[in-house]
């Protein structure tokens, strides 16, 4: 979901190209400094395939279709610091020459689709991607890939005082769901044909060795879920949070958006508890298969 | 005289595939031009590739006495301008300018003193007016003629062609082959059409099975292998 | 393509095509922070900064009905969230997103529409974005349309078999992945024919990005104009 300028308060776009900015700029020197020395027209010419399977249409629904959107595929093939840069410069693409998404917007799209849309696209195949989890790791992640960046936009917006009543945001999710099963799906099968093309292309999974490790990032995850879920139960925290970051009240002042006074008397007071709920379940759900593919691929391999 | 371009029983093969280059001979001398011919999968684009040092097998690869080692690929990549086949692979700069002064950048000119070889290659193949077109909007002769302007714009003591008359209608290729006679470097061309290697070269090399086959004068060399594209007419419908 | 046009636009010849684009990308942002700022119940400010943007469409000499369709992709978005606020009882509010979302498109076109994107990325390095993103974009744009095309033969290729990719069965996912495979296979082949053919060109891994020409009195003009005009209808 490429957001649009005029939706998103200062504070919301600003704050997330602040942490988009550098964050894709460590990706770029990572994807410059790998191994391959011909990453430069590689990464160029894989942005316009981005748009070449975008054309693509798979069948959802008795008349709606979905398309591949990249970013898991594009981790497991190039590796998530080429797959950031390659998606960055996607989306600058389909701002600039499209106007797909909004130019102000663009650093809080970038965090959504390009940093956020592939790394979680990418952790469930490193970290389970070797051996017979491979195809529920790629799954996963086109999954994860696409709920979380539809996810963040709608949490954006909703920060920027955008009015979403609860139906709509239950429909909504339930769209981004089909889309992000959809995702995972085709992630998959492209990934398949692939294997029989050229394996090489797809990327060895290095998860790390230790347990430890592993250890650590499963419950650095759940404790993330944990916090959202505790923080969303408790919306003074966040307010609070919103307040200090200058996301709402002193800044509104200064930087007035759309629908941001009347943020307080239409959004029902439980709508961050369900999105939140709604996030951590899915989450979970996402976890848990992770974790049953893990147990699979240890049994059969032993 | 000393040869231009030494080759002497090169053997090549992509990792662990069967041999593509099964011993190849050849040697190319000042002024000459020499047709490539050869079935599909013979082996030549693999040949060509060897001639700046993009890829590298057993034996020996020459040019201009130098051979092919890592420390001599930049001033032999300078020497020996190669047109690939697919100009749209070729032409990957945002404009026909910008595009024909990559090599000469690359060589460490200045930006004017670039674009001014740009600019000259850029005349020779009739392409000056489109300087600042995005290749996307050139036919497929202008395609071709910028993309070899950008070879000839780093003043190549060598020209090596790949297929140069894919994707161009019969004037498109009348074009090419005259201006490749106006131009004094050594050629080698690879291709399949028959009338344009007699139009343009002079020998021929026959390729077939990673090794070269026969040789001789390109005109006679096609006769006596029958490599050509005569077909009997079509019978007109009773 | 959609895109084409937009691209013949930016080679026109205009004062504003004219201007350096690092004063052009300064002109669109103030304009885009204006906008994006302004509080929802002021309709003449709005129509302050729309006639900005016309009298931008004017003197770039562009086709005014064309750059209105044109900035009309952001309504389906603006449509969506602008019937949620009507539900919740603001059509008044629903109405000012819709606006604001639609000149920022505005402005986007004109900014695209003067500037070709090799100019816009030039001036964009001389604002520090990394070389290296830059030049990813600029290979992703000059590849777009060959890929695409690429793409659009395989979809009618699909079509006159029959099925094309909308088939309702299994076997519909299966050849669509196949054909997203085949076509990464090709694009993957084509960087490696790209690669050779730059360092067949002498490329040490030094990519050549052209500088932009000195900012003139006219770029400096424009920038200070547009962001004046721009601040000026925010702060009336």
């Amino acid at each position: 979901m490429h957001i649009p300028d005029g939706f998103l308060t200062v504070p919301v776009w600003a704050g997330l190209a602040a942490v988009s900015v550098p964050l894709v700029g460590v990706a770029a020197r990572r994807a410059q400094g790998e191994a391959e020395e011909n990453r430069i027209p590689l990464l160029g010419v894989m942005g316009a395939f981005v748009f070449g399977a975008q054309m693509v249409n798979f069948p959802l629904a008795p008349g709606t279709s979905g398309h591949l959107f990249g970013g898991a595929l594009l981790a497991c093939t190039l590796g998530p610091a080429s797959a950031v840069v390659v998606m960055t410069a996607v989306l600058a693409i389909q701002a600039l020459v499209f106007q797909d998404g909004g130019v102000l917007a663009l650093g809080a799209n970038v965090f959504n689709m390009a940093l956020v849309g592939v790394v979680a696209g990418y952790l469930p195949y490193w970290l389970w991607g070797q051996g017979a989890g491979r195809d529920l790791a790629v799954a996963t992640g086109g999954f994860l890939s696409v709920m979380a960046s539809a996810t963040l936009a709608l949490t954006e917006l909703r920060l920027s005082g955008v009015v979403i009543p609860p139906a709509a945001l239950w429909l909504a999710l339930g769209v981004f769901a089909l889309n992000a099963v959809a995702e995972g799906l085709i992630t998959l099968l492209v990934v398949r044909s692939l294997d029989r093309l050229h394996p090489g292309w797809i990327r060895r999974a290095d998860a790390p060795r230790s347990a430890a490790v592993k250890t650590v990032l499963g419950a650095s995850v759940a404790l993330a879920v944990i916090g959202l879920a505790v923080a969303s139960a408790a919306p003074d925290g966040l307010d609070r949070l919103a307040e200090e970051l200058g996301i709402s009240d002193r800044s509104r002042i200064l930087w007035e958006t759309p629908l941001s006074d009347y943020q307080a008397r239409f959004l029902p007071p439980g709508w961050l508890q369900q999105a939140a709920a709604g996030l951590a379940g899915i989450s979970l759900a996402g976890a848990c298969v992770a974790a049953v593919a893990k147990l699979l691929s240890r049994r059969r391999s032993a | 005289m000393e040869p231009l371009i030494e080759v002497q029983g090169l053997h090549f093969r992509y990792d662990s595939g069967p041999e593509v280059l099964r011993g190849v001979n050849f040697r190319l001398f000042p002024g000459e031009s020499v047709a490539l011919l050869g079935p599909n999968g013979s082996g030549k684009t693999t040949f060509v590739l060897h001639l700046n040092g993009l890829l590298r097998g057993e034996g020996l690869v020459r040019v201009c006495g130098l051979p092919t080692r890592p420390e001599h690929l930049p001033s032999i990549r300078r020497k020996v301008g190669i047109l690939f086949q697919d100009p749209d692979e070729q032409l990957f700069m945002p404009t026909v300018l910008e595009d024909a002064a990559f090599g000469p950048l690359n060589l460490g000119l200045d930006p004017p003193r670039a674009l001014h070889a740009a600019q000259e290659a850029l005349a020779l193949t009739g392409m000056s007016a489109a300087w600042h077109k995005a290749p996307y909007h050139l036919s497929a002769g202008e395609k071709r003629r910028a993309a070899l302007a950008g070879v000839l714009a780093m003043r190549p003591e060598i020209l090596v062609l790949d297929e140069p008359t894919t994707y161009l209608d019969p004037p498109g290729r009348r074009e090419l082959a005259d201006l490749l006679r106006r131009l004094p470097q050594a050629k080698l061309v690879v291709t399949h059409d028959a009338t344009f290697a007699c139009a343009t070269t002079t020998r021929a090399v026959f390729f077939r099975e990673g090794r070269i086959e026969s040789e001789g004068p390109t005109a006679e060399l096609i006769r006596r292998l029958g490599w050509d594209e005569r077909l009997p007419p079509a019978e007109p419908a009773p | 393509m959609r895109h084409l046009v937009l691209e013949d636009w930016s080679r026109k010849e205009s004062w504003l095509h004219a201007r350096d684009p690092r004063a052009k990308l300064m002109a669109a942002v103030a304009l885009l922070l204006a906008i994006g700022t302004s509080p929802a119940g002021s309709p003449s400010r709005l129509a302050g900064y729309a006639l900005l943007l016309l009298a931008g469409v004017i003197i770039a000499d562009l086709p005014v009905r064309g750059v209105w369709l044109r900035a009309c992709v952001v309504l389906p978005f603006a449509g969506v969230f602008g019937v949620l606020a009507w539900l919740a009882g603001e059509p008044g509010r629903a109405a000012a997103v819709g606006v604001k979302s639609y000149l920022s498109a505005w402005t986007l076109v004109l900014l695209a529409a003067t500037t070709p994107l090799p100019a816009l990325l030039r001036g964009l390095a001389s604002f520090g974005v990394p070389r290296f993103l830059l030049i990813v974009i600029q290979l992703l744009y000059r590849y777009l349309f060959v890929i695409a095309e690429q793409a659009h033969h395989m979809r009618l290729a699909a079509a006159s078999r029959g099925g094309g990719f909308r088939l309702r069965s299994r076997q519909g996912w299966r050849a669509g992945a196949g054909a997203v495979a085949t076509l990464f296979a090709r694009s993957h082949a084509r960087a490696e024919a790209i690669h050779r053919a730059m360092l067949a060109r002498g490329y040490r891994g030094e990519f050549p990005l052209a500088s932009p020409p000195r900012f003139g009195l006219g770029d400096a003009l424009l920038s200070l104009w547009a962001s004046a005009a721009a601040a000026a209808l925010r702060l009336a």
